[in-house]
């Protein structure tokens, strides 16, 4: 873990810098006596925490985090206890740690910081995996008779709401499936799909062309609702 | 009873670090002096808000050399300063003697 000391008295900074030299993995990139200079650093580099003292003359800690676009974890070192629960309402402030700050207090506040870095990776992991997923969906499962039959999104050129049944028809074959427009709409990806009549999703990307009130898709003309056309000129390229 | 200061909480943080140990009480050293330096222009020219900003700082001093009732008459007066109140002065100024000659000791 890479830290930084904000801290605008030399004595503040030099027991945070002794506090930290006993945590294993705990690096002390830098110290400073002023927010402006640590803004600067912070500019250029990254670290996982900062210890910053929240009351100093000109600007506060307080400040500080507010003018941070994409703050790492902060552990606030303080003498007042005043400040605790404005602290508290700023998700990447940690702990808070009152001054003058022992050892054992310390090593609590470095394991608050792991939890959170770990949570924070986490986080990151699943937001990857989830764009994964989105990215490589490229696919569809749709269920008839008790078979799953898998579509590829780029082959299905229409579906037609019928009844309480859809119509998905793909450049070889139309599946008939015991599902609702509304539902298939929500698994289908915005970037090629789009209704274009209560009846109708479309994939526009197969459009040969569109006259007056209908569009198109190989042999099929398929109407375009008053209300849709303008979402549906605006996706397209036009010249 | 007066309390005195001590280098307790140093030499707890400090452990076997002697080097640690010697490097810090030269920054207290330093520090202490400045810090009153600069209280005194402030109160003298009756800046309360600036002197509290300073009684902040120099109250952190009393926790490290274990002054805890010091501490706690160092908060009433910053708090009182702010309001712009000094009845504390004077025995603030007594705690700040009692540090400076700690320190220029040790």
């Amino acid at each position: 873990m890479d830290c930084i000391i904000v801290d605008d008295e030399a004595t503040a900074r030099a027991i945070v810098e002794q506090l930290c030299s006993k945590i294993s993995n705990l690096n002390v990139l830098d110290s400073f006596s002023n927010a402006m200079e640590a803004i600067k650093f912070l500019n250029q580099n990254t670290v996982d925490v900062i210890f910053l003292d929240i009351h100093m003359p000109g600007f506060t800690g307080i400040d500080f985090v507010q003018t941070l676009k994409n703050p790492p974890l902060i552990v606030l070192t303080t003498s007042d206890t005043n400040f605790a629960i404005q602290a508290y309402e700023y998700e990447h402030i940690v702990d808070y740690l009152l001054k003058p700050i022992t050892q054992d207090r310390f090593e609590k506040s470095i394991i608050k910081v792991k939890k959170a870095l770990e949570k924070n990776l986490n986080k990151t992991k699943e937001s990857i995996v989830s764009q994964t997923t989105l990215n490589s969906d490229e696919d569809i499962y749709i269920n008839i008779d008790r078979r799953l039959i898998k579509l590829k999104l780029d082959e299905i050129l229409i579906v037609e709401a019928k009844g309480d049944y859809i119509d998905v028809k793909t450049i070889k074959k139309t599946y008939r499936v015991h599902n609702t427009l509304k539902s298939i709409k929500e698994k289908l990806p915005d970037s090629i799909f789009l209704q274009i009549h209560r009846s109708f999703i479309i994939n526009f990307t197969k459009i040969i062309d569109i006259e007056d009130n209908s569009v198109l898709i190989e042999k099929n003309v398929i109407p375009i609702s008053r209300s849709n056309r303008p979402e549906l000129m605006r996706r397209l390229n036009l010249l | 009873m007066e309390q005195k200061p001590n280098l307790n909480y140093i030499k707890e943080l400090s452990g076997d670090d002697i080097e640690f140990e010697m490097k810090f009480i030269s920054v207290l050293k330093e520090e202490i002096p400045l810090e009153r330096k600069e209280y005194q222009k402030a109160i003298d020219a009756n800046k309360f808000k600036e002197t509290a900003e300073i009684v902040h700082k120099l109250k952190h001093k009393l926790n490290i050399l274990s002054l805890t009732e010091d501490y706690k008459l160092a908060v009433l007066y910053e708090e009182d300063l702010k309001k712009g109140d000094d009845k504390l002065k004077d025995k603030f100024l007594t705690i700040l003697e009692k540090i400076d000659t700690y320190t220029k000791k040790i």
